[in-house]
């Protein structure tokens, strides 16, 4: 029954997505350490992509994802031996180094006014906090990337205040407006287009999640990628919006460089 | 030489896809592409296109096109048959597995589909443009098709046109998928299942569901145990076509190629690629069975699947389809549909 099952290096298991991907997984829970190994792998693949020619296995490397807990490689099986390129990542994964910090720093505007939070109220009397506590939180926070997934450009990212942590809603909205922040357990998000979703919204940024005119880097976010929420006022907002809409927001303004304060 | 399509009824369900858009899975974006891509090649070979070139993916009632600009040639692989009506008012059906040009103002309805999906291709290929390295239609996040949108009545299709004095036309016998039993790799997590499971999966008969589109389907059969209740859970890992997801109800469900790019419920087995375009051509109410492969067996498996393919390439015949309106200088034939 299991002629199938990966194998395990020091830190890595090698499991078999069919034959057309390997999950690298370095463990099975939320944790930055794990994730930068994660990342670490995910670094040195790309080194070895660039520097190794198209002959090499890792020439048949279609996709990379990187997740939580662990680095999903997809590969054309016909262009590769699957076994040598699960040895090979195994052997990556063996002498990579963690990487805590590769991402960018960014600084995104959100308004917490009602409006546009609509279960900021509840969440704040459910933890005993007042609203300001519950912005102050957020606002305080740096948040870690962990990765993009569910829907283009929509970032699961981790560092919620254990203060704020609940459950997703009983019962999930059929529609969540899109750039909604979203709290869910010990996990935050951004909703990139209005979906159906079980999240609780706590706010809502200007900024899209995602464009696909923009061809190098359709997601504004990316795994690695930290960021702090700065509240901004209704007026603000919709200047902003309007701003993203004509397509005249620039995205490096949002950047925060080394050194500048949160 | 550019030819132009309107689409006057879109029908249901039916887009542009190519191969899929790789290279994107890191920031959310799944493949989409052909459901099944060896029928799509098989459309694409019998207008004289590249295997690569996008077409249309019919997968409920057809769409109705009309001819705007130049002469077309279209076919359709798969299970429909379609009628030309041709601008002197003449109208004919056209089955499946055979080309023909088309002249401006006429009209091409497709008819009923009865398999799963069938694909309707033109010469030189759906011209709509690139988005992300693919003309793949992706609803969710509005990329690729037209405007990111499935077709509808008013959609202009830009594609290839033929010389004024080509009609050579293409046929070849129906392609037809291996048959039996569905070939899946287990894992990566049937580990979190009990041995019973592993069995019950490789040995029951499952059933589709109506609730199938894109994006997967789910099936119908004996329910598979967890090994503990938690283990219906799983920090959200990556995902593909094909793999077998099993949610705390123990109901399998296999994503297809509009999946989401990663989930958080175990996986107790994946679909090998030579078999995913098999999931295209069933329907609800089907049934299907697995069986569990080695890795060493699924690339055999695809490798056999490719060989078969161009063995079906072989058995493509081109001739006139009305003698009397054409020379037989192959050159020319080759420039005008190149």
């Amino acid at each position: 029954m299991n002629a199938n099952r990966g194998e395990c290096a020091s830190r890595a298991c090698l499991l078999p997505v069919g034959d057309t991907a390997w999950t690298v997984e370095f463990g099975d829970t939320i944790d930055p350490a794990i994730h930068a190994q994660v990342l670490g792998l995910a670094g040195s693949i790309e080194r070895q992509r660039r520097d190794a020619g198209a002959m090499d296995v890792l020439g048949a490397i279609v996709d990379v994802v990187p997740t939580f807990r662990s680095l999903t490689v997809y590969f054309d099986p016909l262009r590769c031996n699957s076994q040598r390129l699960g040895e090979s990542l195994l052997q990556l994964a063996s002498t990579a180094e963690s990487i805590a910090t590769v991402g960018r720093r960014w600084r995104i505007p959100v308004c917490f006014d009602e409006e546009y939070a609509p279960d900021l109220n509840d969440l704040a009397q459910c933890k005993g906090l007042s609203r300001e506590a519950v912005i102050a939180l957020m606002t305080e926070t740096e948040f870690q990337v962990y990765l993009i997934g569910f829907m283009p450009g929509f970032p699961y990212m981790g560092g919620l205040p254990a203060a704020l942590h609940m459950p997703r809603l009983s019962s999930p909205r059929k529609a969540v407006p899109e750039r909604s922040l979203a709290v869910a357990n010990d996990m935050c998000a951004v909703y990139p287009w209005e979906s159906p979703g079980g999240w609780r919204l706590l706010g809502r940024t200007p900024v899209p999640m995602f464009s696909a005119a923009d061809t190098s880097s359709p997601s504004l976010l990316a795994s690695g990628d930290r960021v702090f929420w700065q509240a901004i006022d209704a007026g603000t907002f919709r200047e902003m919006e309007a701003l993203a809409r004509a397509g005249k927001l620039d995205r490096d303004s949002l950047l925060l460089h080394e050194g500048a304060a949160s | 030489m550019i030819g132009m399509l309107e689409v006057i009824d879109g029908g249901i369900g039916n887009g542009i896809q190519d191969a899929g858009r790789f290279g994107f899975r890191h920031m959310g974006i799944t493949v989409s592409g052909w459901l099944d891509p060896l029928l799509a090649r098989c459309a694409n070979a019998l207008v004289g296109n590249g295997p690569d070139c996008a077409c249309i993916e019919i997968r409920g009632a057809g769409p109705t096109l009309g001819v705007r600009h130049g002469r077309v040639r279209v076919a359709v692989a798969g299970d429909m048959t379609l009628t030309v009506h041709r601008a002197n008012g003449q109208s004919f059906p056209l089955p499946a597995w055979e080309s023909l040009v088309l002249d401006p103002q006429d009209a091409l309805e497709t008819g009923f589909l009865a398999g799963g999906t069938a694909y309707l291709a033109v010469g030189g290929g759906v011209a709509t443009p690139l988005q992300l390295g693919s003309r793949s239609t992706y609803q969710r996040a509005r990329i690729g098709g037209v405007n990111g949108h499935l077709l509808a009545s008013g959609d202009v299709l830009p594609c290839g046109a033929l010389g004024r004095n080509e009609r050579r036309e293409y046929q070849a016998p129906p392609w037809q998928h291996v048959q039996g039993a569905v070939r899946v790799m287990l894992g990566p997590q049937d580990g979190h299942f009990k041995p019973e499971s592993l069995q019950l999966l490789l040995s029951s008969e499952y059933q589709v569901t109506p609730q199938m589109d894109r994006m997967g389907m789910r099936l119908d059969g004996p329910a598979l145990a967890h090994i503990r209740p938690e283990a219906a859970d799983i920090v959200s890992d990556g995902v593909t076509p094909g793999v077998i997801q099993v949610p705390g109800n123990g109901l399998p469900i296999i994503l297809l190629a509009d999946c989401q790019t990663v989930g958080g419920y175990p996986k107790i087995a994946t679909v090998i690629s030579a078999d995913l375009p098999r999931l295209a051509q069933l329907k609800p109410g089907q049934t299907v069975r697995f069986c569990a492969v080695s890795a060493v067996e699924a690339r055999a498996a695809r490798a056999e699947s490719e060989e078969r393919w161009c063995a079906w390439v072989q058995q493509l015949t081109y001739g006139l389809h009305n003698a009397s309106s054409v020379g037989d200088d192959v050159d020319a034939f080759w420039n005008a549909a190149g």
